[in-house]
């Protein structure tokens, strides 16, 4: 059997025999599930060390369903640079955060169940990565979807987590029915759902019609990698256990977006109008996302507003033409990332699920190793030389001031409040005064299953974007440029921190020289921008117009009307017919008679 | 004049028979009138038959007609036979009033 089956099915046969078999025995299912990733892992790894030869690594696809002569669709597996270092990203960043979870779910009733849906989730994300056509790709898209549904209302007892597991799999849905759209249209230009027969198929394409596919499959994107106006439900899925946000919600899924961006990027690439869109629409986020996490207070919602932030960056490098760029934010982006959501959860269980950042303090002598992985997942969150953030940070930003300097400056702009909530972020969880000292005081460092995961993703941080690996893998042709303007560039994180520190380094910080500072902007940054009031306000009367609507129309024309018209004729008729029956014989033989004439009538005469 | 006596006196003969037999069906009341009316209608069918079989110079339709009459007899016993079942049940052969197959 093909090493690239295995890697891909070992997840979900754990998913089956979690399922299956072994609910019970909880730390057999935690091997299992973790067996499963790390063998991922390995297979990863030795396929990245296998790519140099020049061996078919590939298996040999399957043709799944044939419907005539041109609608050919295949299961396989895409072996290149750009899926070998998703996959290395998946498993490995994977493996941490299983590893992780058997210490932070300890005791959970649903033990079991945790690591079945993450074992699914796991198979579902390599599936997308290794997908060979749109198919396929879109069926791991939605499962996905759905597995990431399991994950975000795990606890399903508490109607929050219920509830934003329900509006991330809709609002998902909504990006997915476009993205639908585009494959289809796509498909009936150019007759191939197949990524590596794009290049040659869409030169017929007409450029409109491009734009449109293009803009419609990045509406995908846009719901999975949570992109305004879509990006409303990655805030609430912090529901889900942390961990889960660390592997879904920060380094794998949300970058399922990015990555099929840079899949089908020769899409894109012919298409001015669509790339334009996507830049936009990235930098859009990342500067909304980032002035949104300046003012939240939930430790686990700064850091998803930063993920949209970030994320926003990923898509607008795309939008700028620069893929490599993308990808290499995308991979330090789940190492520092996923450190962090890591390190929350340390801090959350510590603290005995304590979110509330106001509540913390002074944490970083009671937790050293969470303080200090966390402050350099921070430092690399922020751009700071020579951690990873930094070099892929700079790559996007140079790129967009070659090719679209206002977006330059949306991205100068965010990678400064970036700086700035990441020193709110420390500052007021690991320093000052301890503002709860009953929980403060009896927090401690979590088990080694904990701290090993933090460690490894730490050394990942810290060290990978050096020498701009990642973009030479991707495209050894690529000119990475550390001119003299990109560590320029790192004044602008460091006024960030100098400004946060100002505010916030203190024994007892508080939002309220911010808040003066900022007016009535901060009320709208404080309420996100009044995106979700605006979704129920459109749901509650356009939608709930339209539903009326609807119900009337079935109420009264299809009901009244069609049906009740329908069972009314034929009752009408069977009353008519009933008067016949009278029971005198000799109006039987009267209208019999009448019939043989009628009969004779129509035989003779016509 | 030499009045000649075709076919189609006989058929027309047959069928005045036949309607005239019909509306005695139809309009009586009295069941046994009705009944008597019926074989107005099955002589009226046997004369068509003998008058074709003539003019045709065909035997099978006299060979009906005899098996017309034979059964006809049959039926008038049993038609009869009924008759009297349903006098004793009713008390009455007024047709208007026998209208239970309305139920």
């Amino acid at each position: 059997m093909n090493p690239v089956w295995i890697l891909l099915f070992a997840p979900l046969a754990g998913a089956a025999v979690i399922t299956l078999l072994t609910q019970r025995w909880r730390t057999l299912s935690a091997l299992i599930s973790c067996g499963a990733i790390l063998t991922g892992f390995a297979v990863s790894l030795w396929i990245f060390w296998a790519l140099g030869a020049s061996v078919e690594l590939a298996p040999a696809p399957w043709q799944w369903l044939v419907l005539g002569e041109r609608v050919k669709i295949e299961f396989g597996a895409t072996v290149d640079h750009l899926s070998v270092l998703m996959l290395l990203v998946v498993t490995g960043v994977g493996s941490a955060i299983h590893i992780y979870s058997i210490g932070y779910m300890k005791g959970d009733p649903g033990f079991s169940r945790y690591f079945a849906c993450m074992s699914l989730f796991t198979f579902s994300m390599l599936g997308i990565v290794l997908s060979t056509n749109f198919i396929q790709i879109f069926i791991f898209w939605e499962l996905v979807g759905v597995s990431s549904y399991l994950l975000i209302g795990y606890w399903f007892e508490k109607p929050s987590a219920a509830e934003a597991g329900k509006k991330a799999f809709l609002v998902n849905r909504i990006g997915d029915f476009g993205m639908m759209l585009g494959v289809l249209l796509l498909w009936s230009f150019t007759g191939t759902f197949d990524f590596r027969e794009l290049p040659a198929r869409i030169t017929t394409v007409p450029v409109g019609a491009l734009g449109w596919i293009g803009a419609l499959i990045f509406c995908g994107a846009v719901g999975k990698s949570a992109q305004v106006p879509l990006h409303v439900w990655l805030p609430d899925a912090m529901e889900g256990p942390t961990p889960v946000s660390a592997l879904i919600h920060a380094a794998t899924m949300v970058a399922a977006g990015v990555y099929l961006l840079c899949r089908v990027f020769v899409l894109f690439a012919a298409s001015p109008v669509a790339l334009m869109l996507v830049a936009w629409v990235g930098g859009i986020t990342a500067l909304l996302a980032a002035s949104i996490a300046i003012a939240q207070n939930d430790i686990k919602r700064i850091l998803a507003y930063s993920t949209l932030s970030q994320l926003g960056y990923m898509v607008m490098a795309v939008g700028l033409g620069g893929p490599t760029a993308a990808m290499f934010h995308l991979t330090t982006h789940a190492f520092f990332k996923a450190l962090l959501f890591l390190g929350a959860g340390s801090v959350i269980v510590a603290l005995h699920h304590e979110q509330d950042i106001w509540k913390m303090g002074g944490l970083w002598r009671k937790l050293p190793i969470t303080f200090w992985t966390f402050l350099i997942g921070a430092l690399a969150l922020a751009g700071i030389w020579p951690l990873a953030g930094f070099y892929s940070k700079d790559e996007i930003l140079l790129l967009a001031l070659r090719v679209n300097k206002p977006l330059f400056v949306l991205g100068t702009l965010t990678a400064f409040l970036t700086a700035y909530y990441v020193g709110r972020l420390l500052f007021v969880v690991f320093f000052g005064a301890p503002r709860d000292p009953r929980a403060c005081d009896h927090a401690h460092e979590p088990p080694w299953v904990m701290t090993l995961p933090l460690g490894f993703l730490a050394v990942l941080s810290l060290a990978g974007g050096w020498f701009g690996t990642v973009p030479y893998f991707l495209d050894p042709k690529a000119e990475i440029e550390h001119s003299r303007l990109g560590y320029a560039l790192l004044l602008v994180p460091l006024a960030g921190f100098a400004v946060s520190a100002s505010v916030y380094a203190k024994t007892a910080p508080n939002d309220a020289p911010v808040r003066k500072a900022l007016g009535p902007l901060w009320t709208w940054i404080e309420d996100k921008f009044y995106f979700d009031e605006l979704y129920l306000w459109l749901v509650q009367h356009v939608q709930g117009a339209m539903a009326a609507m609807c119900e009337w129309f079935d109420r009264w024309i299809l009901q009244r009307l069609g049906i009740g018209g329908l069972t009314s004729t034929v009752n009408l008729a069977g009353k008519t017919l009933r008067l016949v029956q009278t029971g005198n014989i000799q109006s039987y033989v009267f209208l019999f008679g009448l019939g043989v004439v009628v009969i004779l009538y129509y035989v003779v005469v016509r | 004049m030499i009045a000649v006596v075709t076919l189609h006196h006989y058929l027309i003969i047959s069928g005045l028979l036949f309607a005239l037999g019909m509306a005695g069906v139809i309009a009586r009341r009295n069941a046994l009138v009705i009944l008597m009316a019926l074989e107005m209608n099955l002589s009226a069918a046997n004369l068509a038959l003998v008058a074709f079989s003539k003019y045709n110079n065909l035997v099978e339709g006299q060979v009906f007609v005899f098996f017309v009459i034979a059964i006809a007899a049959a039926e008038v016993a049993v038609g009869l036979a009924i008759l009297v079942a349903l006098f004793r049940l009713k008390q009455t052969v007024n047709v208007d009033e026998l209208n239970s197959m309305k139920r």
